[in-house]
């Protein structure tokens, strides 16, 4: 047969084969409707939350925790309401993992208080002896980095002036180093001295812990 | 090069390579599967477990996976065209980027420069490097398929020119983003569509890696090793043909219950069951190539690892479609379940047929006998024994989690929290790194042999 002694033609035919399945379940998704839903009850993470989950993403908390809930009755019982399209419209890369060594996590925001998640993080085995979560009170120890915090918003197109980013980012270390702050003892626990007065990554992840699922937490409570 | 017109030092360099990563990736497998239970292990930021995870899966995949593909390529593509390689220089230029690749990804990777998306982690100029390796690699393989002295391309060929096209198509859609800095990009596409981009891709990555390139090995070296003709050269044409096709419709089974849109998912199972037929193809034509001489499963070393390889892919590839199916899905998605599937491709099909694949061409290209076959023997058994064992113990492992999961008492509620789904299986995860353990003494001895036999001295 004539294909099999022609290389370039067989490479042409072969691209042309792989290609079918691509455009029909990938390519033409893409312009649909149902692949990119927004909608006015999802907000886009706030520069504190975004850096939060830029550390979820380094340490790759993906590979142990799963982000969507699946319409599942013993799932919904022990996470939440299931997981909506629109809801991942920010979400770049989407985080929904895909092996449950811990739980899921997209419907943790407002499940725990911070002073929870500060010792949780610092020590999951002294919480629950039997854990094999990673210890990471290290985060505690980091400054918070935000040199980059205005150039990756504006990448995401979250829509904030700079101004609104420095703000937002004011704001966090404020509520975090307030003395009337509900978590404060747990985080003065956990933070170093010289840190307590400063943004650290610790404080960054569990302001994007506190986010997820946040809004459909809320419209759910107004209805 | 005086010797014999073939480029066979790019075949050797490649195949040290594999076992050099295929080692580095155990280690840090190994480690991983310790910290699985005893979490203490997790000593610092980069020694932690979602950073390892990553080194491991790519380690082995892109690491040791590669580096074999890239000498079995370079091998069968000079043998089966009658031609050497057309520019050696390039090959030569393509081994060094490639380790150069690597060992800046395993750093990255450790220091924490990820993108979170599966068998696609590494940060975009690192995507770049890859993408001009992967063209250096076209070149030569299809400037030598022109120059060609054979007619006729055997099906090895296609199946080297297909994983060629696909990877290509695959990688780069896969990783457009848009970089920050030299260090960290956001992704291209968002939510829904992110995650049915990535699956595809990470089906297909395992596909067009794991699957074709490898029945490209089994197709050559099976005939050669025991001098039989493949049974069926119409066989293996449709299965070729309706595996490439079929292949890339599937990604969204990795999707299921999810909210990607449904009737994704749902064309999703129908190709994923559809590709049972292909692949079991393979598998037959490998078994009837044996017709009538199947005395060389004892006295042939290689058949063993050839039929058992083959074997574990029909299994395989049975299992993936039947864990696709929407109902087992929700039961198995997200256990151990998985991890026992992906292992017995992995360590059971492509290392065996990778480990012949080296035991056939090093002795051939170094001009001397394989330096033991009682310790190939012993490497078969330990690696069989160990990835059973390994699969096996995460099989029994996935189902008590996801049964767990499930259990509701007789007032609806759940019988368990989380953590009582993950600390029982503690006992399956010691299990598991025992079996890793056995596995890797077989590799050792794997990479012993190999390279006792071009040490040999000749006499």
């Amino acid at each position: 047969m004539g294909l099999y002694a022609k290389p370039l033609l067989f490479a042409v035919l072969s691209a042309v084969v792989i290609l079918v399945g691509t455009v029909v379940t990938v390519f033409i998704p893409m312009l649909m409707p149902s692949t990119q839903p927004v909608s006015d009850y999802v907000k886009p993470y706030t520069a504190i939350e975004l850096e939060g989950r830029d550390i979820y993403i380094r340490e790759g908390c993906n590979n142990c925790h799963t982000q969507t809930v699946r319409p599942l009755r013993t799932e919904v019982l022990r996470y939440g309401e299931y997981s909506k399209p629109e809801e991942f419209a920010y979400d770049r890369p989407f985080l929904w993992g895909s092996r449950r060594t811990g739980p899921d996590l997209n419907r943790l925001g407002g499940k725990y208080p911070d002073s929870w998640h500060y010792r949780h993080m610092q020590s999951p085995q002294s919480m629950f002896e039997k854990s094999n979560m990673p210890p990471y009170a290290w985060m505690a120890h980091n400054r918070l980095d935000t040199g980059y915090t205005r150039k990756k918003i504006a990448v995401l197109g979250y829509g904030y002036a700079d101004e609104e980013i420095t703000a937002q980012l004011v704001a966090y270390k404020a509520k975090v180093t307030d003395h009337a702050y509900d978590s404060r003892a747990a985080r003065d626990e956990v933070t170093p001295e010289a840190l307590r007065g400063e943004l650290t990554e610790m404080d960054a992840i569990i302001a994007y812990m506190q986010k997820l699922g946040r809004d459909v937490k809320q419209l759910e409570a107004q209805k | 090069m005086a010797e014999h017109p073939y480029d066979y030092r790019i075949v050797r360099g490649f195949v040290f390579s594999a076992l050099f990563w295929l080692i580095i990736g155990l280690v840090v497998g190994l480690w991983i599967a310790f910290e699985m239970f005893y979490p203490a292990l997790n000593l610092t930021p980069w020694l932690s477990f979602g950073r390892l995870r990553v080194v491991h899966t790519n380690g082995l995949g892109l690491g040791f996976g590669l580096a074999g593909i890239f000498a079995a390529t370079y091998y069968i593509l000079q043998k089966l065209t009658r031609t050497p390689l057309v520019f050696p220089g390039l090959a030569r230029l393509h081994l060094h980027l490639f380790n150069i690749i690597i060992a800046l990804a395993a750093l990255s990777l450790f220091a924490g420069m990820n993108t979170t998306r599966e068998y696609a982690e590494l940060e975009w100029p690192l995507d770049i490097a890859v993408v001009a390796m992967w063209v250096i690699f076209a070149v030569n393989v299809f400037a030598t398929l022109v120059k060609r002295q054979e007619k006729q391309m055997y099906v090895s060929l296609w199946y080297i020119i297909a994983m060629t096209v696909t990877i290509a198509v695959l990688y780069i859609v896969n990783n457009l983003e848009v970089p920050v800095n030299l260090f960290k990009s956001y992704s291209l596409y968002a939510g829904i569509n992110d995650a049915n981009v990535q699956w595809w891709y990470g089906h297909n990555i395992v596909g067009f890696i794991f699957t074709v390139p490898i029945l490209a090995m089994f197709y050559y070296f099976l005939p050669v090793s025991t001098g039989l003709p493949l049974y069926s050269h119409r066989l293996s044409i449709v299965s070729f043909w309706s595996l490439i096709f079929a292949y890339l419709w599937t990604g969204a089974h990795h999707l299921m219950l999810t909210p990607v849109p449904e009737w994704i998912q749902t064309v999703a199972i129908a190709f994923s069951i559809f590709l049972i037929a292909p692949s079991w193809g393979s598998v037959v034509n490998g078994y009837y190539t044996l017709q009538g001489n199947w005395e060389q499963m004892r006295s042939n070393f290689l058949v063993k690892f050839f039929i058992l390889g083959i074997t574990f892919y029909g299994l395989q590839t049975i299992q993936g479609p039947v864990q696709g199916l929407r109902t087992l899905n929700a039961f198995f998605h997200y256990t151990d379940w998985v991890i026992g599937h992906v292992h017995m491709g992995t360590m059971g099909w492509v290392t065996m047929t990778i480990s012949a694949s080296f035991y056939y061409m090093i002795p051939r290209i170094s001009g001397r006998p394989l330096h033991s076959v009682r310790i190939a023997n012993v490497h078969f058994w330990l690696i069989l024994v160990g990835q059973l064992l390994w699969t096996v113990t995460m099989w029994i492992g996935g189902i008590q989690q996801g049964a767990m999961w499930k259990a509701t008492d007789a007032d609806g509620s759940l019988t368990y929290n989380f953590l009582d789904s993950i600390s029982s299986l503690y006992p399956y995860y010691r299990i598991r790194f025992a079996a890793g353990a056995v596995y890797f003494v077989g590799i050792l001895l794997f990479a012993w042999n190999i390279v006792m036999t071009i040490k040999k001295k000749d006499t």
